[in-house]
């Protein structure tokens, strides 16, 4: 008889680099990388030049920026659950209409500094909108795409392949790692508190010698086929207008809100 | 007489912190011809193979690589010798650090200087080769360690060496995986070094073997004739496996 064992979150352990990366057919998936990376960089300088007493346009913003995850076949539980991580960031911005000085309103129960409650309000606002972003690119980009995208956007050859580098190896080390804490626990060691730092620290100065070898033979090998300081990079592609135009939809949406809010404004 | 694919003299080097690894290599290999270089632990064998590419600088002695002399001064040639040797490293993960298959075996032959459709006819063929075409576009952690060390082996044929130099080829595979690197290694038409502790492989894929021990070479023979001879594997710290016949 055959016993299956069910398992339930799963985890590609094996792929720590693309973690973030959630496969779905969509509009915004199949744009080239580097219009993605410029599309969303647009959309982030376009909302912090917004002043937040524009509330309206702050609104429009969010409502357009959940059009995009609909386009994207992003789940919105998914993108709510990750934008968590920019709580422990705008921890401080919560604080700010508690203390400060000047004018006062009342909200509700609380009795809050006008002041800090708006440039509160703008850190969270912008905040969240920018970390949303980020959240669409590297939801619909895997980490490799987006490396490719920056390298034709032309950042430093070198910091491309540094970060690619870490992209590989973050597997392996992390596998090293994982082997590593097996063993520990095989001799009956398990980590529960301050007097372990030191077994864990120990660990942690190996992982790292081991790592800076394996660099070393990396390199070795890299030099072993003649190597020169380049790593092959694919031929530029042109894309048409209409592909440019379609990425450029997020940014160019924002940006007449933005325009929206300005003539409104002045009237 | 043809010039031998790789012809080492008098080949000595001492490690910057003192200690003598080699202490006057003589070594001749002929075109097309399958060399097991067998030793034991710390015989000398790694820094001999880093002396082949040099990227450890020839101090005394010379090497000629197909007739071309090993001169880590002059970066031209030092470029040409690299890409006659090939060495394929133990750990697979040393050396494919692409993000893909078809990336890493691209990688030698372009730093060689080809490119588009040459390029990808080269990774497509070295590939083929090792059997793992169908692999191209996969991550290389995604792969087995026996399908990871195929592609290590197919990322310096791409170079279309003169010699294919292999460090411990058997080491950490499985029966089948290691037989069907034996395959592929006989299959090809190439000249090979290969550094073993593992002297059934060796006698299964080398015609001849040469051991290094203590720095020089002490024997250099047939390899049925060494792996029979059982004075000298046991004077250089060699056994053959329990109940293995040759």
């Amino acid at each position: 008889m055959e016993i299956r064992v069910e398992q339930e979150n799963h985890h590609h352990g094996h792929d720590v680099g693309e973690r973030l990366y959630l496969h779905r057919h969509s509009l915004v998936h199949s744009l080239a990388s580097h219009l993605k990376i410029i599309a969303a960089i647009a959309f982030i300088l376009i909302v912090v030049s917004t002043p937040i007493t524009q509330w309206g346009a702050f609104i429009a913003y969010f409502l357009w920026l959940l059009t995009v995850v609909f386009i994207a076949k992003i789940p919105f539980p998914l993108l709510f659950k990750r934008a968590l991580i920019e709580i422990p960031f705008i921890f401080f911005a919560i604080l700010m209409p508690f203390f400060g000085s000047g004018e006062k309103i009342q909200v509700g129960p609380f009795d809050l500094y006008r002041e800090g409650l708006i440039a509160g309000s703008g850190i969270v606002a912008k905040g969240t909108l920018g970390v949303m972003t980020a959240i669409i690119l590297s939801t619909s980009t895997t980490a490799r795409e987006i490396l490719r995208g920056l390298e034709r956007l032309r950042l430093p050859v070198l910091m491309v392949q540094i970060a690619s580098f870490m992209l590989r190896y973050v597997n392996v080390v992390n596998d090293e790692m994982e082997r590593m804490k097996v063993a520990r626990e095989s001799r009956g060691f398990e980590a529960t508190g301050v007097k372990h730092w030191k077994v864990l620290a120990t660990a942690a100065g190996a992982l790292f010698i081991r790592s800076y070898e394996r660099g070393e033979r990396v390199h070795l090998s890299m030099l072993s086929r003649g190597y020169e300081g380049v790593l092959p990079h694919e031929e530029q592609i042109e894309h048409k207008a209409t592909v440019w135009m379609k990425a450029m939809m997020y940014p160019l949406v924002a940006a007449t809100i933005f325009i929206t809010q300005l003539l409104i404004g002045k009237m | 007489m043809n010039t031998p694919s790789l012809e080492i003299k008098e080949l000595a080097f001492a490690y910057p912190d003192g200690n003598q690894a080699l202490y006057g290599v003589n070594l001749s290999i002929q075109k097309g011809e399958r060399v097991a270089l067998l030793g034991p632990n710390g015989a000398g064998k790694t820094t001999l193979v880093m002396h082949m590419n040099g990227i450890h600088p020839t101090s005394h002695g010379s090497i000629h690589v197909a007739g071309q002399l090993v001169d880590s001064k002059n970066k031209e040639s030092i470029k040409e010798i690299r890409s006659k040797v090939g060495i394929v490293f133990q750990d697979p993960d040393d050396q494919l650090f692409m993000p893909t298959v078809a990336e890493d075996v691209a990688f030698g032959p372009y730093n060689m200087g080809l490119r588009a459709d040459e390029l990808n006819a080269v990774v497509n063929e070295a590939l083929v080769l090792v059997g793992m075409l169908e692999f191209r576009d996969r991550p290389p952690h995604h792969l087995s360690f026996g399908q990871r060390r195929r592609v290590a082996v197919a990322t310096v044929l791409a170079m279309k060496p003169e010699i294919l130099v292999l460090d411990e080829p058997s080491s950490n595979l499985d029966p089948a995986s290691r037989r069907e690197l034996a395959d592929i290694l006989r299959s090809l038409d190439i000249t090979i070094v290969m550094v073993t502790h593992d002297l059934p492989y060796a006698h299964e894929i080398c015609a001849r073997s040469v051991i290094l021990n203590g720095g020089i070479i002490v024997a250099d023979g047939s390899t049925h004739s060494i792996l029979t001879n059982t004075a000298l594997l046991a004077a250089n710290r060699l056994e053959l496996p329990v109940g293995f016949v040759i």
